[in-house]
């Protein structure tokens, strides 16, 4: 017999006469105590990413290139991933090229087998999208598809995140209702709370770990 | 540092090792202090008590659930899965799960593994198993590559290198990377990152482990500080996950109160930095992610723990380590001491499932049942209880039919004999009288050495009354002294 | 007593039983059976007295039946299952008389109240009786106060004390919280908290035998912490856990010692002893 088989069996024998419990799942307690007022949301996932290092700034669907030109010439790097496919990477693409910025444009345009030795060491930075984010733990959800590849977050030193204000839920749970990820999920989902960080050694926190040193959050206040 | 543990057969005993550890005054500091802290940072990150308890509660009631149909959530697991692309495995034995992992290996003739996090490839020992076989399996979690490369087992299932202060890892790379040596620990970590980066982007397979699989959605969940797991599933063309077959829940939305559960109780974290929830392999229109996602199912005497109701509480637990930052032996003494790949509260009730109690035939009684651990358990493990259960299967004769594997490691014919001598003296009033009597009356008789007791402390010498002298003195005044019978 | 159980079936998977609710306290009996618990009965046997007199300071009639031994809880600590029930068996046929019972002892308090139903559980004849036991079984601080509701003068000169609870005195029987609020009853006793007050000094029952080892670094750290507060003296409601500090106290030849809580209420409250 299969192990497959010998463990199912030894599984259903120990359950013999049983039957399964109740879904008592009780979602009061994963609500209620993590409900903000539209005004408290912002400020409670500023709260909680800023208390990990991440940087958030309050920007426009306007303006918000302007910011990431600006972030990137206080750290002095020299280029940017960016997924021109979709509409917020064309619209910086287009800001990019009518500023005459200086700072160079990648894209992720191959398959990761084609440039990782370019990828893992050469970029500087990245600007993606984000699905929203969740205030009660100050938690981005990324998910990452063709245009916004997986690593695309997660190589680069720093990564730059835009967020919607009008996608922050208050908690994991609401965020999960409200897309109905039960029905079915993507590839990769990711939530990311600040940039990657260990506490390995004697339990002092370090921040770039593996993933970016740093995370950059642009909260789109009217979108 | 007299806690190295080779990675040959251990052939000390828990005492034996205990002592050692008690002895090394760095090493007690270094747990002492840390746990000090993680308690702190757990206590800090539940400031609502009833909020605490109704999610702990919450958080039993979805694993009992969970397990109360373990064999069918298994099975949708598999077929959702399967379904996303994942092809599933399941393995009984350790050496089943490495045969697994290696022959998926070969299949794509790969030579270099990186791992993320994972307890059950510990439990495996596939780094062991791979290098036997010429694949190099390195560990990409900073604090367990700081134990790879001192050839060293972990010795705390969150915090591996805990065991370690700054120095010690200092010199440990100046001596195996050649760097200067360096107390800062950014940059300490600024190494760690640039050598094993070079791995990732090397690497043919990445292994991992799973927190939470989701049996609604086929949905792997990871948990993670640092980015190496989402490199190790990521990064190389072939992802295999491995996990234990009790790390299965019914619903995504389960995972909601235990993800809370376990980051709080653990680091206390609200969150961790990644929470990494895998579905399937790379799509064809994908440009990245892992060609094959792989899952190992692995019993490995869980399904023993399962077969008893009480025993199967056991399983419920995510892992957390909060049992073992609480736990006043473990701190004390380390993770090495246990001798096996769980140390603390945890390690002494799902060890013996997996490896038998005459491997581990200290561990129930490697406890003064102060109840810490039971206490602080996220998922509501009645720890002590587990214990004191485990304690009894252990005095079994052979002939009692000890329903742990290989129980009755602590029976004893002599000892049996002496708590028989106790019930009949506690179960006779007369007797019971005629001891107390000879006791008190015969104090100065006390030997000065009882044992162990006396290596701790001075003898214990009967007062010169009982308390059943004094009270019959005391209450035949008013009549009492036999009262109730 | 709580069903662990969905449905009946043996094998059925098991969640926590519910949060225990707030405790409701008769009034003041007329009459109690002190349980002296077996190490009273033999190292402190004043302390058991003084517990007799500080109930009947209450107006208490205490009986102290004969025939009462142990509560089996080394034995069960142990994994001697069978003979821990045996001698739990005997202690529940001399406290069936259906008045309180008061222990001056946390953990045996505890072995009736959250341990015997553990015991017995096969037995459901029994059950009713352990059911009876539980409700009835009080920690002697927790009957002072919450059932006695006492209201004392403090006696005695101005101290400074240390308290240790015994770990499942603590986590069973709230007797942390129950010593605490008696002491702050007194005017003149300073209770002086300690390093790591709520962590275990070691005894265990048979883990300081079994583990001498572990339990001896256990009730040195516990002592050292426990001296470095400056107080005059230690008292804890627990005999086993005074055993083993004093113990160690006496090997390392400190001067410092523990006393039991129920000869330092006494004292207080009658004003005999030592000024």
């Amino acid at each position: 017999m299969s192990a497959r088989n010998n463990i199912l069996q030894k599984l259903r024998s120990g359950l013999v006469g049983t039957t399964p419990r109740p879904d008592d799942f009780d979602e009061r307690l994963v609500t209620e105590p993590w409900q903000y007022n539209p005004d408290d949301r912002i400020r409670q996932l500023r709260t909680q990413m800023e208390a990990v290092h991440t940087e958030l700034y309050q920007v426009t669907s306007q303006n918000w290139p302007e910011k990431v030109a600006e972030v990137l010439a206080a750290r002095n790097l020299g280029n940017l991933l960016h997924a021109p496919g979709t509409e917020h990477g064309s619209q910086l693409a287009e800001y990019w090229q009518s500023s005459g910025q200086s700072v160079e444009l990648l894209t992720y345009d191959r398959p990761i087998e084609e440039w990782k030795d370019e990828l893992f060491w050469n970029v500087d930075a990245s600007v993606t999208g984000t699905l929203g984010a969740i205030a009660a733990t100050g938690s981005l959800v990324v998910w990452p598809d063709r245009m916004e590849p997986r690593l695309m977050s997660l190589l680069p030193p720093l990564h730059i995140a835009l967020l919607k204000a009008s996608e922050i839920e208050d908690n994991l749970y609401t965020f999960m209702k409200r897309n109905n990820w039960s029905a079915g999920m993507p590839t990769n989902l990711l939530l990311v709370s600040g940039p990657s960080k260990t506490a390995d050694i004697e339990q002092v926190l370090a921040f770039g770990a593996h993933g970016p040193k740093e995370l950059v959050v642009l909260i789109l206040e009217d979108a | 540092m007299n806690q190295r543990i080779p990675v040959t057969e251990l052939t000390s005993t828990f005492r034996e090792r205990a002592t050692g550890a008690l002895a090394d005054q760095q090493l007690r500091t270094n747990f002492r202090t840390a746990m000090d802290s993680l308690m702190q940072k757990r206590a800090d990150a539940f400031p609502d008590e009833d909020e605490r308890e109704g999610l702990r509660e919450l958080g039993n009631r979805i694993k009992a659930r969970a397990l109360s149909q373990l064999p069918d959530l298994l099975e949708q697991l598999e077929a959702n899965l399967t379904a996303n692309g994942v092809k599933v495995h399941w393995a009984e034995t350790t050496e089943e799960a490495n045969q697994i992992v290696h022959s998926i290996i070969e299949a794509r003739q790969g030579t270099q593994v990186v791992k993320g996090k994972s307890m059950v490839s510990e439990e495996m020992e596939m780094n062991e198993y791979l290098a036997d076989r010429g694949i190099e399996c390195l560990e990409s979690d900073m604090g367990e590559y700081i134990v790879q490369l001192d050839h060293e087992k972990p010795s705390h299932i969150i915090m591996p290198a805990i065991h370690k202060n700054r120095h010690q890892v200092a010199r440990l790379f100046h001596d195996k990377l050649g760097v200067d040596e360096t107390d800062d620990v950014d940059e300490l970590i600024q190494i760690g990152r640039r050598t094993l980066r070079r791995k990732f982007l090397e690497a043919d397979v990445g292994v991992s482990g799973v927190n939470f699989a989701i049996a609604e959605t086929g949905t792997l969940l990871l948990v993670e500080n640092e980015g190496n797991g989402r490199m190790s599933t990521t990064a190389p063309p072939v992802h295999i996950a491995v996990t234990g077959i009790e790390k299965v829940v019914q619903n995504l939305r389960d995972v909601v109160p235990l993800l809370s559960l376990l980051t709080r109780s653990a680091l206390g974290q609200p969150i961790t930095t990644y929470v990494n929830m895998i579905s399937s392999p790379r799509k064809p229109d994908e440009l990245d992610g892992p060609e094959e996602v792989h899952l190992v199912l692995l019993d490995n005497g869980r399904s023993g723990a399962f077969a008893d109701a009480q025993l199967r509480q056991t399983l419920n637990c995510i892992r957390c380590g909060a049992c073992i930052n609480h736990c006043p032996v473990y701190v004390r003494v380390g993770g090495h001491t246990y001798g096996e790949v769980y140390p603390g509260p945890i390690g002494k009730i799902i060890t013996p499932h997996m490896v038998g109690l005459q491997k581990v035939p200290d561990h129930p009684s490697a406890s003064s049942l102060c109840g810490a651990c039971g206490e602080v358990c996220p998922v509501k493990i009645p720890i002590p209880e587990m214990l004191q259960r485990l304690r009894q299967e252990n005095v079994k004769s052979p002939a009692e039919g000890p329903k742990v594997k290989d129980g009755g490691a602590k029976y004893s014919a002599k000892e049996r004999l002496i708590w028989r001598v106790w019930k009949t003296l506690n179960t006779s009033p007369a007797l019971y009288r005629l001891f107390l009597w000879g006791a008190t009356r015969f104090r100065k008789l006390t030997p000065s050495n009882v044992g162990p007791w006396t290596e701790n402390h001075t003898a214990p010498v009967p007062a010169r009354r009982s308390l059943h002298d004094l009270a019959r003195n005391h209450l035949s005044g008013n009549g009492s002294a036999k009262g109730g019978q | 007593m709580s069903e662990l159980f969905y449905d009946a079936a043996p094998n059925a998977t098991r969640v926590a039983p519910p949060r225990p609710t707030e405790r409701e306290y008769p009034d003041k009996p007329e009459e109690v059976i002190l349980f002296g618990t077996c190490v009273v009965d033999l190292f402190f046997p004043e302390a058991g007295l003084d517990a007799i007199r500080l109930l009947e300071r209450e107006g208490i009639r205490v009986h102290f039946p004969e025939a009462q031994s142990c509560c089996g809880q080394p034995a069960w600590t142990t994994g001697y299952a069978r003979e821990a029930r045996e001698v739990a068996r005997a202690q529940l046929d001399i406290l069936d008389a259906g008045i309180p019972v008061v222990v001056p002892s946390g953990s045996c308090a505890g072995m009736f109240r959250q341990h015997y139903r553990e015991l017995f559980a096969e037995e459901p004849d029994t059950l009713k009786r352990v059911e009876s036991l539980e409700a009835r079984t009080f920690e002697l601080t927790e009957f002072l106060l919450k059932v006695c509701k006492v209201q004392w003068q403090d006696a005695g000169q101005p101290t400074r004390i240390a308290l240790h609870t015994s770990c499942s005195a603590r986590r069973e029987m709230n007797t942390h919280l129950h010593a605490r609020e008696l002491l702050g009853t007194l005017g003149n006793v300073e209770r002086i908290n300690h390093d790591h007050e709520s962590e275990c000094c070691g005894f265990g029952g048979t883990f300081s035998v079994r583990m001498p080892e572990v339990s001896g670094a256990m009730v040195k750290d516990k002592t050292r912490s426990l001296m470095d507060t400056g107080a005059d003296e230690m008292v804890t409601a627990d005999g086993g856990c005074l055993m083993n500090i004093n113990g160690s106290l006496d090997k390392q030849k400190q001067s410092f010692r523990g006393r039991h809580l129920a000869s330092f209420l006494w004292e207080r409250v009658s004003g005999e002893g030592a000024v």
